[in-house]
């Protein structure tokens, strides 16, 4: 970070840079400045940035409880200067609730890119790395898990496993996992004969060793920019989850169980489904966004695809 | 890859599915037997229906049982419907084929020229404000989109029919033929039912095209990018050609085979993603069906229902592959 | 054309997939339904058969109550009313256990059969061998495979006797008697479609009593007949001329699946259907407020209640189950969650039935309940887990009352479910706390009592598993004073042992009553004639007239 402040923009985009670390900057550097330029992604930043901030800030900015209503004397209250964006069939401040569901969102992303990435990741180094019949084996279970409907196959694992966030993640990570195997292989295989790999393998690298330690890395910046991008497919995953009834236990307020409830007073009470849907159509836009931009950003040539 | 080969690789894929489903079948903690007897049975009852079901044998045995039925072409009954399974998926299968289908070509008939204008017009606000419009299809919750267009659009306006497939003043003049509503009531002349069941498709079968169509003009501006800087768009224009003639007549049918294939995929997607729609729209499909089984431990339901979706995804990347790998010149001297 | 149109209008791009093809759909103008046919949509995707000896479920019942007759029925507006349907005249014999029927004569079956005492003797024999679920309504009664043959049989072709092992109330028999596993079915058309089975040694039986069949198919005397069931679709009943009472006005009536509330609203609304059976509180008040629609309700005998596993150290003292009771916000969840669709009762008989005990002992009462816990020797509080199906106005009532208890230092963990997922979990007894309901199987008070204050036996396999059995709540005497109510050949005495069970229950038991369903249904004006049953087999749809 020192270096950082102190360096000078022509250091960062020095053709010649002097060592590798130099040589790292500037290249962020210019990623950075291509990720700037694209204003959509900016916002998208912007939303995730505000994502954040609210989320760590949700115990003190939230202006009531989020779990404790007062059921005969503000139930269903519209839009107003006492509850913004009014209250729920328990009697509970929807504001407060989104503001507290933005950090079971959060959670649910986090963990499941936490868990689902690196799953995939070694899943597809090893298959592409080693071929035969590891790649066969490996690449099957993936299609299988690939040829399940999703949502519906995250549906099976949270019946069995039981209700409650934690279980939502897992199923959703089980569901989500395929496809980063699938692009970990394809960037391994094209990597696996090249000369630099080659080499390495003369240096009596282990196989372990060659795939955590050199093919892995070469894998990370499409699978962050994949990942980034199926945020918004996990946030509406669990969206689905929540809203079917399966997903956060009450009183927590996730956004799609929220959505499953305001269902009910649709007709006469609009505002309590639709704050909460608004809401994950926000943050899911922010990710989509960000994710866009992040491919444009570090994948030049794919000419904003 | 060979037919031997590829023929292993559907087999194993098959089994796998099957195993998966049945293995999570049979962890569900929910007793399957309560969906046939009922809370009040007595324990007797309860015990007997238990040991008729085959659920006191091994696991191993009962998903050998289960195969060996599959390979017979037996899928058993569901407990709900009390149906034989794949008569209740002949019968919710259209339903679903249907929705998507008509999805399908809405996404397709607005998204392409949707994707060629962004193309067209690199870096433009029109080409921002594609791009947004797709990303909004991509992040928008679709179960929340459908509600507030039932409200809208059904509640509020009275512009379309409700959730449903077709009226009940329909149920005892019209008889489907294929299971294919609006097919059926095209066959049969039947103006009034088809006016009825295009009123009630219209609203789903919309959620799904913008679903299908954020992804179709995303595509298709990414395959029209690539066009457009070829060689031979160059040498068009050199020639004098009309931009409309260039971009319609030489991009657009270039970028045609991988555009076929992202369509059909979009289409794959919306048979296996329309669960959600289909509980908003209590739209008698096989999501709702699948759901609706799971929630009963219904599981041969739930297994007959798995394999039709892996099925069809399976055919349709195979045929996505086919396609690319036949008509593309590049793969196919590759 | 084509993109000129993009080009200019981007704004309506969303909504234009929508809008365009509408164009050609034009806007439905408000429908009507066939006039000679009632809509009704409702819940139904609880039927799982139309077999009366295997039918347990609230809407089958329903269709069961419309289609097969019986041999008595009772009156919906006055439940201790008990009048011949197909039996003329009936006498009981002075020791109280042979009960002996005499058929109307003339009676026709929908197929043209003729209604004789041997379908009622082949029908009740029928049910005991089968012994599908509900079949224990009539075996209490003593009978089994072996004995039926001789204790349910007919004498002469308008004369059907049956045999108790000892002497019941007669008003007991005579309830269980109203209840679809009694209901009349036409042998000659049954034994038309049976299925040959292989003896074994727990099924004697070489055929299968047309079971397999009568799944799906209709056998009997009712004023409508089924014509038609898709599973999670429709049903569809139709008029039986052949029937021996006033015929039905309507040709046909029309059950559509439809689960949601505000769908069920919109329909009515719209004109789509007749009459919307599954409303909530909130679209209740505004069918309320439509003039054009109008709004039925009744009790019901279904009881929603809280009940503590006894298995959970903490939760087995009495002074925490008594504190339970003073935790729950009735009034407020009275005046909100279940406004309309039930009433506050805190017992476990349902209002309206025989021996009901009209007191509500209990209210939000945080202090005392504290007072309560102290003396349980956790003034502290705890920690529990409720499991709860994913419906309302459960789920709603769950929360409510986990607020209140969290007044009181009680921390609950509420453990969403779906219906069948919590129901396994509550019969293994695995549960700390669940809410759930009851309904009566048949009309008479013994149907609850038998389970809420009846555990005959507590130990993990026992064979007969109640409500008060799923929560291990041990109770010998309340068990033997349950048995003894039905063996009470007076009714006041009768009515006496509810009472005191009843108050026993609310001073000790491990359940929380919380209120008793009231059915309700919103229904256009056109609608004539049109009232909800106490128990689902006597809302009769064939008495409903359109105008």
């Amino acid at each position: 970070m020192s270096l950082a402040t102190m360096t000078r923009r022509d250091w960062l985009l020095s053709e010649r840079p002097q060592s590798r670390m130099q040589a790292r900057l500037g290249r962020t550097y210019v990623t950075w400045r291509r990720f700037s330029a694209n204003r959509l992604a900016l916002a998208g930043l912007a939303i995730i940035v505000a994502l954040l901030i609210v989320a760590a800030l949700a115990d003190v900015i939230s202006p009531h409880s989020p779990v404790i209503g007062d059921l005969r004397g503000s139930r269903l209250l519209p839009p107003g200067p006492e509850h913004w964006l009014g209250t729920d069939g328990q009697g509970r401040d929807i504001l407060s609730r989104l503001i507290h569901g933005s950090r079971l969102t959060l959670f649910v992303v986090v963990l499941v890119a936490i868990i689902a990435a690196p799953v995939g990741l070694l899943v597809g180094t090893v298959a592409g790395y080693a071929g035969g019949w590891t790649d066969a084996i490996l690449m099957r279970i993936t299609d299988i898990f690939l040829a399940f409907p999703k949502l519906i196959l995250a549906l099976a694992f949270v019946a069995a496993l039981g209700p409650g966030i934690e279980n939502a993640v897992l199923a959703i990570a089980i569901t989500s996992w395929p496809p980063y195997a699938r692009i970990a292989r394809a960037e391994t295989m094209t990597v696996r004969n090249s000369d630099y790999i080659a080499a390495v393998r003369l240096m009596g690298a282990s196989p372990l060793r060659i795939v955590i330690l050199h093919i892995m890395p070469l894998c990370i910046s499409s699978l962050i920019v994949r990942v980034t991008l199926d945020m918004a497919g996990i946030i509406l995953t669990a969206a689905g989850l929540g809203f079917l009834g399966l997903g956060a236990q009450p009183p927590l307020p996730e956004w799609g169980a929220m959505i499953a409830d305001g269902r009910r007073f649709i007709l006469d009470q609009w505002w309590v489904a639709a704050a909460p849907g608004a809401a994950i159509l926000i943050v899911s836009l922010g990710f989509n966004l960000l994710g866009d931009g992040l491919r444009d950003a570090l994948d030049p040539r794919g000419g904003g695809q | 890859m060979s037919i031997g080969r590829f023929l292993i690789i559907v087999a194993t894929t098959y089994l796998g599915l099957l195993a998966v489903t049945f293995f999570i079948g049979r962890v569900i903690p929910i007793d399957p037997v309560l969906a046939i007897v009922g809370d009040r049975a007595p324990a007797h009852v309860i015990e007997r229906t238990r040991e008729e079901m085959g659920l006191n044998l091994p696991y191993w045995q009962q998903f050998l049982l289960y195969v060996k039925g599959v390979f017979q072409g037996d899928f058993g009954r569901s407990v709900l419907t009390t149906n034989p399974v794949m008569e209740d998926i002949r019968r919710v299968f259209p339903a679903t084929v249907e929705l998507a289908t008509l999805g399908t070509l809405i996404g397709a008939l607005i998204g392409v020229p949707l994707g060629v204008l962004a193309a067209v017009k690199r870096g433009s606000v029109t080409d921002q404000i594609v791009r947004v419009i797709g990303l909004i299809g991509y992040s928008v919750p679709i179960f929340w989109l459908g509600l507030l267009a039932l409200l809208v659009f059904y509640a509020r306006l009275r512009w379309t029919a409700g959730p449903g497939r077709i009226d009940v003043v329909f149920e005892y003049t019209f008889t489907p033929i294929t299971g294919f509503y609006l097919l059926d009531s095209i066959l049969r002349r039947d103006w009034a039912a088809f006016r009825d069941i295009f009123a009630h498709i219209v609203l789903p079968a919309s959620l799904l095209g913008y679903f299908s169509l954020a992804y179709i003009s995303r595509m298709t501006r990414s395959f029209m990018l690539n066009e457009l800087s070829q060689e031979y768009i160059v040498a068009a224009r050199a020639k004098g050609l009309s931009e409309t003639r260039i971009i319609w007549a030489h991009a657009l049918r270039n970028a045609a085979v991988p555009l076929v294939t992202v369509i059909a995929l979009s289409y794959a997607g919306l048979l296996e993603g329309s669960v959600l729609t289909e509980t908003v729209f209590a739209w008698p499909g096989l999501g709702l069906y699948i759901t609706d089984s799971l929630q009963n431990a219904d599981m041969n339901a739930v297994l007959g229902g798995t394999i039709v979706i892996g099925s069809v995804f399976i055919g349709i990347n195979l045929f996505a592959d086919l396609l690319y790998r036949t008509l593309d010149p590049r793969t196919r001297n590759a | 054309m084509m993109m000129g149109k993009i080009n200019g209008r981007f704004r309506v791009l969303l909504a234009g997939a929508a809008l365009s093809a509408l164009v050609f759909a034009g806007a439905p103008a408000y429908a009507e339904t066939p006039a000679d046919t009632l809509v009704l949509a409702w819940a139904i995707d609880d039927i799982i058969t139309l077999d009366p000896a295997e039918s347990f479920e609230i809407s089958a019942g329903e269709m069961m109550g419309n289609s097969y007759d019986r041999l008595v029925r009772f009156d919906p507006a006055d439940p201790s009313n008990i009048y011949g349907d197909i039996a003329e005249s009936w006498t009981v014999s002075d020791d109280g256990k042979t009960f002996t029927f005499k058929i109307k004569p003339g009676l026709k079956f929908a197929s043209g059969n003729p209604v004789t005492a041997e379908d009622v003797a082949f029908s009740i024999q029928r049910v005991v061998k089968l012994d599908k679920s509900p079949a224990f309504i009539l075996t209490q009664f003593g009978l089994t495979k072996d004995n039926v043959d001789e204790n349910a049989k007919a004498t002469d072709a308008s004369t059907f006797v049956f045999v108790t092992d000892q002497a019941y109330a007669p008003t007991f028999v005579l309830n269980c008697l109203t209840s679809n596993p009694a209901a009349v079915v036409d042998k000659k058309l049954v034994l038309e479609h049976v299925e040959a089975v292989t003896p074994s040694e727990e099924n004697k039986f070489d055929n299968d009593f047309g079971y397999a069949w009568l799944k799906t198919n209709y056998a009997g005397s009712g004023p409508m007949k089924i014509r038609d069931w898709r599973a999670n679709e429709i049903l569809v009943l139709e008029r039986n001329d052949n029937y021996y009472g006033d015929k039905a006005p309507l040709a046909r009536v029309i059950y559509r699946h439809v689960k949601e509330s505000a769908t069920q609203r919109l329909m009515l609304e719209s004109g789509d259907i007749d009459i919307a059976r599954n409303l909530s509180p909130n679209d209740l008040d505004a069918v309320s407020a439509n003039e054009n629609l109008a709004v039925t309700s009744t009790p019901k005998g279904t009881v929603y209640y809280i009940s503590l596993n006894q298995k959970n150290e903490t939760l087995a003292k009495p002074e925490v189950r008594q504190a339970f009771k003073y935790l729950v916000d009735y009034d407020a969840i009275g005046e909100t969650l279940i406004k309309g669709i039930g009433e506050i009762n805190q017992t476990f008989l349902p209002k309206g039935m025989l021996g009901w005990a009209d007191d509500k002992p209990f209210t939000l009462d945080v202090a005392k309940a504290k007072e309560l816990l102290a003396a349980a020797g956790v003034p502290e509080g705890f920690s529990v887990t409720m499991d709860v199906r994913n419906t309302q106005p459960v789920t709603g009532i769950a929360e409510s009352f986990q607020q209140s208890l969290a007044e009181a230092g009680i921390k609950m963990e509420i453990i969403p479910g779906d219906g069948k997922q919590t129901l396994t979990k509550y019969r293994a007894r695995n549960h700390d706390m669940y809410i759930g309901q009851w309904g009566v199987d048949y009309w008479d008070p013994h149907s609850n009592a038998d389970t809420f204050t009846s555990n005959p036996d507590n130990a993990d396999d026992a064979s007969s598993k109640t409500l008060a059995w799923r929560n291990a709540w041990d109770i010998p005497e309340l068990t033997a004073e349950t048995k003894s109510a039905v063996v009470e050949p007076d009714s006041a005495k009768r009515v006496e042992i509810y009472k005191s069970l009843q108050k026993k229950f609310a001073d000790t038991s491990p359940f929380v009553m919380i209120f008793q369903q009231t059915e309700v249904a919103g229904m256009s004006k056109a609608v004539q004639n049109f009232k909800l049953g106490p128990s689902s087999d006597t809302t009769y749809v064939y008495k409903v007239s359109k105008n």
